[in-house]
């Protein structure tokens, strides 16, 4: 289990507000981070903390194939994206990086901005602390779960080798 | 329940017993394609520390998105390249010579029906065409790939597009494939898998629909499917010693759309500026003026294309305000075009034949636009700046389009030429 704070948003929040075009030319993590979902709500960067979840509608991550939109989640200490729906470049690249990608739209709306929650993605199964409700989802597959334990893709085939 | 040919393809990749959309598997790869980008798949190769790959056979790699080297940055791409092909001993190495990835895939017989192909570049959905699942993935996860032949993949839900009817004088694959774009949209087939069927597809050769598959990425297709048939066969018959697996659909398989296009009615379609669901048949667009023309790549480079193009020209000149470029899709067609007479055609007509590889298409060299200028092309993209500046234009169309363009100097229908 780990506990966080959820940071809400819309529909079609796509790769260009997560990290915009003119901070690709690094990937340095600090500096990623720094930068994340800039173009949506200055205050995220500066008030997120570890453990905390990315919530939004439908079609998350739509846009551009950069890695860096999901690195910069990552960097930041995002554990996982809850949404109703990703865009399919987003959602390889999240696991890859080592977030948890959670497509359920019911959690979606059990879930408000600033609510505090408690995640155990091994049951799928997400406290609302701050309502009180409890929401599951179907667990990712062992194996992804692994590479998300690793802290992504790289870090698993290193330890693989 | 019925399974479609994606689902089925999966299942036996991954060896899971029971599948549906959704599912995240773990598939074993049977080929893994990997075109200029193979330089960085091979740095994060090594970071990953595997001392080998993990079969040396089933790894391709053509270099071809900017041959010969434009640049110096580009020619350390390819020494690199060079160095790990020979290094990791890699038997289907093709240097810049040989063409553009998704012709000489199968032109060397590395697509057989019925199997899984991942590439690190989007439009290797290509390979469906002959009842194969294939799709494009990251550089970082070709690194995995490579080292231990094995990849993640979600389950994608599918759609059935039947193509009835027979196509007019004219009209061609190409118009039938921007059709279905400008209807279903860039995003109209995220994350979907699509299966083509219907008389109208029977009746295309291998090559038409590769143009099909191919462009089912701009809907945003994970990937394309036509399933294999006799003219598959034939086509691969001397290529590979391989015979894969004819795989069709359950009769109670699940679709999530179910699609019908008659294209006895259709028209020739231009996908304009900057969009390619932007699309409109030739005649509204028409009189456009026209500084560039490409025939060429993954999408329509083939003889086929080559030889409708040439005989669009009907003995006449390029435009003088025209400059056509045509780059053949590999070196086979380069030989097998200018056997059969056709490139002459063109260089006549005062065009120019350029090497095998992608070139203009991607707006690497070989014909890049200034501002204000318009491009007609036989590519698949028209994305805002993607041949040059970003306030040029590309109208995507099939090759007999874009040669009857050339020669007017302005869009016009083929039909009324
Ligand atoms: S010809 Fe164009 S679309 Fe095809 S692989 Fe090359 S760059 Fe990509």
């Amino acid at each position: 289990m780990s506990a966080g704070k959820v940071w809400k948003y819309g529909k079609d929040v796509n790769t260009d507000v997560i990290l915009p075009g003119r901070y690709l030319d690094s990937y340095e993590p600090d500096y990623l981070a720094s930068h994340a979902m800039e173009d949506l709500d200055a205050t995220f960067s500066k008030e997120v903390k570890p453990g905390d979840i990315v919530v939004a509608e439908t079609n998350f991550g739509c846009g551009s194939s950069r890695e860096q939109a999901a690195s910069c989640l990552r960097y930041c200490g995002v554990q996982a994206v809850v949404a109703k729906s990703f865009a399919r470049l987003f959602y390889r690249n999240a696991i890859n990086q080592g977030i948890a990608v959670i497509e359920c739209p019911e959690c979606v709306d059990a879930l408000n901005k600033g609510d505090e929650i408690d995640l155990d993605i091994s049951t799928g199964t997400i406290k609302n602390l701050t309502t009180g409700q409890t929401v599951q989802f179907k667990p990712l597959p062992p194996f992804i779960m692994e590479i998300i334990s690793a802290g992504g893709l790289v870090e698993y085939m290193k330890a693989k080798r | 329940m019925g399974l479609t040919v994606a689902e089925k393809i999966l299942k036996r990749a991954s060896g899971a017993d029971s599948i549906e959309p959704g599912d995240i598997v773990n598939a074993k790869v049977d080929v893994a394609m990997s075109h200029d980008n193979a330089a960085l798949v091979s740095k994060v190769f090594g970071e990953m520390g595997f001392p080998k790959v993990w079969d040396a056979d089933r790894i391709i790699i053509p270099i071809d998105h900017r041959v010969p080297a434009n640049n110096i940055k580009t020619a350390e791409g390819h020494k690199r390249i060079r160095e790990f092909a020979s290094a990791q001993n890699i038997t289907h190495f093709y240097d810049v010579r040989e063409g553009v990835c998704h012709q000489i895939m199968p032109e060397f017989g590395h697509v057989v029906p019925g199997s899984l192909i991942v590439g690190t570049d989007s439009h290797t959905t290509t390979y469906g065409a002959f009842g194969a699942f294939s799709t494009g993935i990251g550089a970082t996860e070709m690194a995995a790939v490579w080292a231990t032949g094995e990849l993640w993949l979600k389950v994608p839900e599918t759609f059935k597009i039947n193509l009835t009817g027979q196509l007019p004088d004219m009209v061609f694959s190409k118009d039938v494939i921007l059709n279905i774009c400008g209807d279903l949209t860039a995003e109209g087939a995220n994350y979907r898998a699509i299966e083509y069927y219907g008389e109208a597809l029977d009746a295309m050769t291998v090559g038409s629909r590769m143009t099909i598959t191919n462009m089912s990425m701009e809907m945003g297709a994970k990937a394309a499917i036509a399933p294999a048939d006799r003219k598959v066969l034939d086509y691969l018959k001397d290529r590979t010693s391989e015979t894969g697996e004819i795989v069709t659909a359950d009769a109670d398989a699940t679709y999530e759309k179910q699609i019908e296009y008659d294209v006895s009615q259709l028209v020739p379609k231009v996908a304009c500026p900057h969009a390619v669901d932007n699309v409109k048949d030739v005649s509204e667009v028409a009189d456009t003026p026209v500084n560039q023309a490409v025939l060429g790549s993954c999408t329509n480079g083939r003889l086929e294309d080559l030889k409708a193009g040439a005989e669009m020209l009907k003995g006449k000149d390029i435009h003088k305000n025209v400059r056509l470029i045509v780059a053949p899709a590999s070196r086979q067609v380069y030989l097998d075009s200018m056997e059969a007479g056709i490139l002459q055609k063109f260089v006549k007509a005062g065009g120019m034949v350029i090497n095998p590889g992608c070139g203009p298409c991607l707006g690497a060299h070989e014909g890049i636009l200034a501002a204000g200028e318009n491009c007609i092309a036989s590519t698949n993209r028209n994305f805002q700046g993607r041949m040059g500046s970003t306030e040029s234009g590309i109208y995507l169309a099939s090759p007999v389009t874009v040669i009857a363009s050339a020669v007017a100097g302005k869009i016009v229908d083929p039909r009324e030429v």
